[in-house]
């Protein structure tokens, strides 16, 4: 492509965990407007390839903002310059010809760094593993239609459920918390009917899920709704801090065991 | 038929009724003890559909359950890109869906070459999947009055698709991977992340374990179990473009092969009509826009070949709605690969649209005219914005650019009634089995197949296996794991050692342009046989002139392609030699010399109405080919039509 654009980039690069990382230099040229980001990443990698150099290691699978696998903080922005974008949907016609653009991995202490841009993020597992589902066997339940759920709790449930565990919310925000992630997930349950049996376990077990892990405190900054690449509000959070004042004051005593899993 | 049925292949169908013989399997499978089943470890492979909701259920049940992924986080498979929904015969719709209806649909959409056995037990266990996501609390599309919503999906005359909004495959995930991790929680099962099964290993002729190589610092392992569940996906991305995500891959199934498990219709592929259109060289897969968007969406092209004015300046008698014209009762909403089949037919002769004439319209206007901006927005939202974002373009002002793309394979790993491969203790669960969709799978219906296999069906026939005994205590220091651990690190080693010219996705972005060209929507001998000889001298250069960057230590992905685009030269191989051998046309697989005067599919029942399992007979010898005849007692054979 000979009208394509000149593209300088200046990229974190850190062999392991261990070692310090530094940004690194980088050109590419005939970039066309129509590659995702992650393509001209792909295009760069090959040229460092033909060079015998180490190609520049990054997360992605789907490609389509839905796996939530990619991850680039772009010129200090989690996800780059587009609103409601993943870093993989992102496309080179939102930059122009001669740009600088500079790629950093996920900054956070739960988030440690594996290699270049590639960082670790189990630690939201573990949030869920406390609690972010409904316990129903398989093949104990009643028939789809038997619980009505007005359109309006679906789709509020639905908003909240698109979340799709990439930690730009933890990455930008300047506590590194995971109140939008877990916010998300309390919310899509405790919108729906079936969710509410334990919805004070749920909330109690997550939350204290998400400090075990490192994660920060929630202060309000909102920077985490402003990189969501699926949007989801901050209400969440609302929802989330209502939900945990609740299960504070919820008498366990009547209800029976809590260990015995019943709130 | 010419030649009878295989030996070496047992279906285990049932006997008795369609309808009864689920029933009865269950009530003839032996059962495993309660007591018993925290004795026996099962290796769960994969964590999309089929993986996390058997490794859920399994852990429920009370088996210990190793599961291993290569993603970071479990939730993160392939599935979760299923975008438009998944069919249960529910007739919430009251509009004449039956089990019998879904069961039919699903054998005339395959065109007639998968088990009837299989697709009933599928159709019956349907329902219980709604039941099941419901009460997880996947946030399925609901009507205001609070019931469920259904939707259409090609190759169905009824509306049983459910969906959340177009994000189905991820809130399906969301379920089956919460459950999962509650059985994280309470110690039933166990996660591996970063890991990739590199090898089978077989003791005494049973899968009983697995070697896996830690993607985080390359370490090489084995891990023991009572009983391999291979749950690893479908090999699409062998075509370098498709759909699928970038680490979707063919190895884990590939060197079961090679261990033993046959490998059934390697050739029939999904091409799936409506996709983003490639839009250059750099371009690293390819994105699908949701069969869904055909309810309300009109295919066209301009009548006239090499038409380039855009499309609102074309008038309507000068278009060529070519779906609605040739197929006046299914019209826009035909099965995929009669849709594929009919867009590669305009392109070639010349009305092609877009800057490469590879694209047709999928034009919203009449949709938007008859209910509104706002309906279509609820409806396809997050569909239409993908869209943009991809072409710069706003499909509600002018219509979307699509053309077929890759999208998934049928074929897979053989396995009986209980999903057991050629290999005794080794099962395949969703795509990465062949088992449901014959020659075209139906939209909605992987996820239906992923979710019952993993739900509904190897909870059961996995006990009879366990329960049928023999299986003594096996450790991962035996010299059978060692041999497969040092075979696995010469092979890395020797793709390391080559230190050639091209990297691995230079080469893989070529062995696809062969298969697409030849192995793809239309197939010939010629071309076929063409295919086997490019593709043999591609694989040679390709262990003599690849560039493996890096370390093996540490994280390295273009080692990780390099072992998968080594798997996909033999299995393209294996394709291509399948689609050769069945001189017929069924469902995707589109033999040219095989086609009824109107160009459409044409079957050879009397020759063909089998599954072909491939046999791995050693790297230098031709693989073997075993037959299992289909049997249609159900259903009578016909030539398809959506006319
Ligand atoms: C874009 C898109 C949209 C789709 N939409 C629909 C739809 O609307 N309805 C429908 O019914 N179907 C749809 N499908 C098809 C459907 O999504 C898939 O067939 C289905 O999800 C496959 O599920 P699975 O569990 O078999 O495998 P996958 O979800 O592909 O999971 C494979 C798992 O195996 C793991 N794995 C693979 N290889 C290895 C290895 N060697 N070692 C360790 N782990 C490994 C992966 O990490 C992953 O966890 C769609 C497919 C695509 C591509
Ligand atoms: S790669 Fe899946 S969200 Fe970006």
């Amino acid at each position: 492509m000979n009208d394509g654009m000149k593209i300088h980039l200046r990229i974190w690069r850190q062999p392991n965990g261990k070692a310090e990382g530094e940004l690194v230099d980088y050109t590419i040229e005939n970039v066309s407007p129509e590659m995702s980001f992650l393509e001209m990443l792909d295009v760069l990698n090959q040229q460092i390839i033909a060079k015998g150099e180490i190609p520049i290691e990054f997360d992605s699978d789907c490609r389509e903002g839905i796996c939530g696998s990619c991850g680039i903080v772009i010129d200090g922005v989690a996800h780059g310059p587009v609103k409601g974008t993943a870093t993989c949907q992102l496309h080179m016609r939102h930059f122009k010809d001669g740009d600088t653009i500079v790629l950093e991995p996920w900054r956070a202490n739960a988030f440690p760094i594996i290699k270049d841009l590639v960082v670790d993020r189990s630690a939201l597992d573990s949030i869920i593993t406390a609690g972010g589902y409904v316990s129903v066997h398989t093949g104990s339940a009643p028939d789809a239609n038997a619980n009505l759920i007005g359109k309006y709790a679906a789709d509020k449930a639905m908003d909240a459920a698109a979340c799709i565990g990439c930690g730009a919310c933890v990455a930008s925000c300047p506590n590194a918390s995971a109140a939008l992630f877990t916010a998300a997930k309390i919310s899509h349950l405790v919108n729906l009917p079936q969710g509410l049996t334990e919805r004070a376990r749920r909330v109690r077990n997550m939350v204290e899920a998400m400090d075990t892990a490192g994660f920060g405190n929630c202060s309000n900054h909102g920077e985490c709704q402003a990189v969501c690449p699926k949007e989801i509000s901050i209400q969440t959070i609302a929802v989330m801090r209502r939900e945990y004042l609740r299960s504070l004051t919820f008498d366990y005593a009547a209800a029976g065991d809590i260990a015995a899993g019943s709130d | 038929m010419n030649e009878q049925q295989s030996k070496k292949l047992d279906s285990k169908v049932p006997a008795g009724p369609l309808a009864e013989k689920w029933d009865k399997h269950r009530f003839d499978s032996k059962l495993v003890n309660p007591s018993n089943k925290r004795k026996f470890t099962l290796i769960v492979v994969g964590t999309g559909l089929a993986g996390a909701s058997a490794a859920a259920s399994l852990g429920e049940l009370g088996y210990n359950v190793k599961a291993f992924f290569i993603h970071d986080s479990p939730r993160r498979a392939h599935s979760i890109a299923a975008q438009g929904g998944i069919n249960a015969s529910k007739n919430y719709a009251n509009d004449g869906d039956s089990v019998w209806r879904l069961f039919y649909d699903t054998i005339k959409g395959g065109d007639y070459r998968a088990r009837e056995a299989n697709v009933y037990r599928l159709a019956q266990v349907s329902e219980a999947i709604i039941d099941q996501c419901v009460a997880q609390g996947v946030p399925f599309a609901r009507e205001y009055g609070g019931v469920l919503a259904n939707r259409s999906f090609g190759g169905a005359q009824v509306s049983r698709t459910f969906y959340a909004r177009g994000q189905t495959g991820q809130q399906l995930l969301l379920g089956a991977y919460q459950a999962m991790m509650r059985q994280v929680d309470t110690g039933k099962v166990t996660l591996f992340k970063r890991r990739e099964m590199l090898d089978l290993v077989t003791i005494d002729g049973r899968a009983r374990g697995i070697i896996t190589r830690n993607l985080l610092n390359g370490e090489i392992e084995a891990h023991e179990g009572d009983a391999v569940l291979l749950c690893t996906g479908g090999y699409g991305n062998l075509f370098y473009l498709s759909t699928n995500a970038m680490n979707s891959n063919a190895t884990a199934a590939w060197r079961c092969y090679k261990r033993g498990a046959m490998f059934a219709n390697p050739c029939f592929t999904q091409i799936h009509p409506t996709c983003i259109p490639v839009s250059g060289d750099h371009q690293s897969k390819l994105t699908l826009m949701s069969e869904s968007l055909r309810n309300d969406g009109r295919v066209w092209v301009p009548l006239k070949a090499g038409d380039k004015r855009p499309p609102s300046q074309i008038p309507e008698q000068e278009r060529d709605y070519y779906l609605e014209r040739r197929y006046p009762s299914f019209g826009n909403l035909v099965p995929r690969d009669v849709a594929s089949r009919a867009a590669k037919a305009v392109c070639d002769k010349g009305m092609g649209v877009g800057t490469t004439g590879q694209a047709v319209y999928l034009d919203f206007a009449e949709a938007i005219g008859r209910l509104g901006e706002a309906v279509i927005r609820d409806r396809y939202g997050n569909l239409f914005d993908m869209y943009e974002m991809i072409t710069g373009e706003n499909p509600y002002k002018t219509p979307m650019r699509i053309y077929p793309a890759v999208h998934y394979t049928m074929g897979g790993l053989w396995v009986d009634y209980n999903l057991m491969t050629t290999v005794p203790g080794l099962f395949a669960l969703g795509e990465c089995n062949f088992s449901d969709h014959g020659a075209n799978r139906l939209g909605a219906s992987a996820l239906m197949q992923g979710l019952a296999d993993g739900y509904f069906v190897i909870p059961y026939t996995i006990g009879n296996y366990l329960a049928g005994g023999g299986l003594d205590k096996v450790s991962a220091d035996q010299e059978e794991f060692k041999t497969v651990m040092a075979e696995v690190n010469g092979r890395i080693g020797k793709l390391l050692g080559i230190k050639g010219k091209r990297d691995p996705r230079d080469f893989h972005r070529q062995l696809g342009k062969i298969m697409w060209d030849n192995v793809g929507m239309g197939r010939n001998e010629a071309g076929l046989k063409t295919a086997i000889t490019e593709i043999g001298k591609l694989r040679e250069e390709y262990w003599q002139n690849l560039r493996v960057p890096g370390e093996p230590t540490t994280l390295n992905k273009y080692l990780e392609f390099a072992g998968r685009v080594a798997d996909y030269f033999e299995l393209g191989e294996l394709m291509a030699r399948d689609a050769l051998h069945r001189e017929e046309s069924c469902g995707g697989h589109f033999r040219e010399e095989y086609q009824t005067s109107e160009g459409e599919a044409q079957r050879r029942d009397d020759q063909f109405a089998y599954v072909a399992a491939w046999e791995f007979k050693g790297d230098k010898a031709e693989p073997e080919m075993h037959k299992e005849e289909l049997k249609f007692e159900n259903v009578e054979l016909k030539q398809r039509s959506y006319k």
